[in-house]
């Protein structure tokens, strides 16, 4: 059923693979040109924002977390931010490290996944990390080890890799002492060389030239590479408060998605993620994640999709050098969390989640109760710019069969690692040429 | 013995993808799982599809959509043995939350165009609709718990899971009793075990994610918690998270002896 590039034509396919959550691409093709490209979320809507009216101002934590199981601790963090913002609390020194340590946990984990299972095999031309296994299984070995240790990090802290239940507004409900974090140490530094080999590993691969015009957009902390902040910038000059984030970021609703999309008020789609935290901020890497960057032939920034997963890699040689530092400065605090008491408020928080910015804004009663909430997730975000790189490479690609064509498109939305989940709160391919 | 590999497939309906995110957290045992079944269909993992029928098909989410009912009626066509994983697909997870308000309302909330949205007003589980063979608890799974479901099915016998609540698992672990000690509110004495009392031993009380265990005291829970001073309201929210409309859960009796403390 393939039709040659030179009419009109029209593809499709079943669920699109390797992609949190479910979608569909649609791509229509008249006369030669691309005409429409649609990314289709049929992710069943779950109304969490609708839901967290009426609950209580310490629940979001455990309940925005479900949300996405791929990166509950985005949820959490950002969810704590929003709301520690509105009772006016600042949760700072060992606490804020240790949250660091955390989130160090859920980047590696999710990248090294993403790496190894999802983005890998489209380079080497697998359908997936197990198939991938049958031929290069030292290679899938040494990131499924690599992907446990960032769960160690989860479950030692967290108590569990999936939705940690030790996270709380203020802090957290239990503190490790340095004899408890020590063992995790050792598996840190071994973690650290493996995520090394895996920046030159894929740095190997063979990348097509494709620099985009994306617009980067990222939280901002005072000194740290961003994981945690309070102001969100991008490479086009916005630096804002996190409390002014919807006066520049719309969401809107598509009628082909579940997933709300957004768009940056009179200057349209931008991207976040790690390109966009690397872009703007590379210089602020630590120092094997910088030389190894180096090494791998990226520069101070980086614009080819394609090439993401040296970035994710490189993220996560930051993310074990980050942990490292935390586990050798941490000194176990007296309080497991700051005092919190309920007042009315409205609050604002973003924090990277492994795919980007994720906003949560809280507006709290007197008696503590949410009378609002909003959620922003990454993938919303880049919703627009996938569709849009989407076009591009479609548009250039034109004399590839259908076949070709659709499982070159698919990796061009996986380039963005969409977590569909996260977004309604993903992939079927339709290629429709007439 | 068949001499073909058993398959496996994943199927997803409403859900956040955690639960199976937990076979993919099975580092050091997948690949070995991987060599014993063939991976029939796991689009999170791989592209790669094989129809059905199916030996084993694990299901995570609820029924919240019109096309979901039909399409969970294919799943246990194709399939030999069903089990559903995680509070989602057992009771309807956080989403039936909905079960008890007005969907609308929530769509309004989220959406500027509802109409755009197809959804059911209940998010349902999965046996509300098909015969299930097991189901797994948890919000998430336990992987280990996850693995012994796998390796009973595959060698046809009954998965040693007990059905005990997470307070033997705390008398297990020798964890002081939270509520005892230091009177938090816990729902361990009524929820099913699985995840060896985590929150208690992380100094909080259990909030209930995996369900509740078999013949759960639901009134006098509730008891116990209006003791500690806890308010209806309180109590109500304590029980409708993630497993809410499990028939325990759905309607916790809060209208027990006021609390002293909360007099004016
Ligand atoms: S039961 Fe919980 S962890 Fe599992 S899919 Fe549902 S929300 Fe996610
Ligand atoms: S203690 Fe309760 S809430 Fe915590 S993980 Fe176990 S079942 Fe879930």
């Amino acid at each position: 059923m393939t039709h040659r590039a030179s009419g009109s034509r029209a593809l499709s396919t079943g669920a699109l693979a390797r992609v949190e959550g479910e979608g569909a691409m649609h791509v229509e093709i008249v006369d030669g040109k691309v005409a429409d490209v649609q990314l289709n979320i049929y992710e069943p809507p779950r109304f969490f924002e609708g839901f967290l009216r009426g609950r209580g101002y310490a629940e979001p934590a455990d309940i925005t977390a479900r949300i996405c199981g791929i990166c509950p601790v985005a949820y959490q963090m950002s969810a704590c931010a929003a709301i520690e913002d509105a009772l006016g609390v600042t949760v700072d020194g060992p606490l804020h490290e240790l949250r660091t340590l955390l989130y160090c946990g859920e980047w590696i984990e999710s990248h090294t996944l993403h790496i190894h299972f999802l983005h890998a095999p489209d380079f080497l031309g697998f359908d997936g990390g197990v198939e991938m296994a049958a031929v290069h299984r030292p290679l899938v070995e040494r990131g499924l080890e690599v992907k446990k240790i960032g769960n160690q990090i989860l479950e030692t802290i967290g108590g569990r890799a999936i939705h940690p239940v030790n996270v709380k507004v203020g802090g957290f409900y239990r503190v490790p002492s340095r004899r408890e974090l020590e063992p995790l140490r050792n598996d840190l530094v071994r973690g650290l060389e493996m995520s090394i080999e895996i920046v030159d590993w894929v740095s190997g691969f063979d990348f097509p030239d494709q620099e985009m015009d994306y617009e980067f957009v990222s939280t901002a902390h005072p000194t740290e590479y961003p994981i945690m902040g309070d102001r969100v910038v991008s490479d086009r000059g916005l630096d804002i408060d996190v409390a002014e984030f919807l006066d520049h970021v719309e969401e809107y609703q598509v009628e082909h998605s579940t997933a709300l999309q957004a768009h940056l008020l009179e200057r349209g789609e931008y991207l976040v993620g790690p390109l966009a935290r690397y872009s703007l901020f590379s210089d602020r890497l630590a120092p094997a994640a910088a030389e190894t960057a180096q090494r791998a032939g990226l520069g101070p920034t980086c614009h080819n999709p394609f090439r993401s997963i040296i970035v994710r890699a490189v993220e996560v040689v930051h993310a074990f050098e980050t942990a490292i530092a935390v586990i050798d400065r941490w000194e176990q605090p007296a309080q497991a969390a700051v005092e919190v008491v309920p007042r009315a408020g409205i609050g604002h928080g973003v924090t990277e989640a492994p795919r980007g910015l994720l906003y949560h804004r809280y507006e709290i009663d007197n008696e503590g109760l949410i009378a609002d909430a909003v959620i922003t997730p990454p993938t919303s975000q880049n919703q627009a710019t996938i569709e849009h790189d989407l076009w591009h490479f479609v548009e250039n690609h034109l004399h590839l069969d259908d076949e070709e064509l659709r499982q070159r498109a698919e990796v061009t939305i996986r380039n963005h690692d969409p977590c569909i989940s996260c977004a309604t709160h993903f992939l079927d391919l339709t290629v429709v040429r007439e | 013995m068949i001499d073909r590999k058993p398959s496996l497939a994943v199927w997803k309906f409403a859900s956040c993808d955690g639960c199976q995110l937990t076979l993919l957290d099975c580092e050091d045992e997948l690949l070995a799982v991987a060599e014993q079944i063939d991976i029939a269909y796991f689009l999170e993992a791989t592209r790669a599809t094989v129809e059905g029928p199916y030996d084993v098909s694990l299901v995570e989410g609820s029924i919240t959509t019109a096309g979901d009912m039909e399409r969970i009626k294919e799943v246990r066509r194709q399939s030999r043995f069903l089990i559903t994983i995680g509070a989602c697909a057992t009771s309807g997870g956080i989403q039936a939350l909905r079960n008890f308000g007005d969907v609308e309302e929530l769509m309004r909330i989220v959406y500027a165009t509802p109409s755009f949205l197809s959804t059911l007003d209940t998010s349902t589980p999965i046996s509300d609709h098909v015969p299930v063979d097991f189901e797994l608890r948890g919000c998430p799974i336990d992987r280990n718990q996850l693995l012994e479901v796998i390796s009973a099915y595959l060698a046809g016998r009954k998965p040693a899971i007990g059905e005990h609540s997470v307070c033997i698992e705390c008398k297990q672990r020798h964890n002081t009793c939270v509520m005892v000690s230091h009177g938090t509110p816990c729902l361990g004495p009524v929820t099913h075990a699985g995840c060896g009392a985590l929150c208690p031993t992380f100094h909080r009380g259990c909030y209930g994610c995996f369900g509740p265990a078999e013949q759960a005291n639901v009134k006098s829970m509730s008891g116990a918690l209006a003791q500690l001073g806890v308010s209806p309201d309180e109590i109500q929210r304590l029980f409708h998270t993630f497993n809410a409309w499990s028939e325990e859960f759905r309607n916790p009796p809060v209208q027990v002896a006021a609390p002293t403390r909360k007099t004016p």
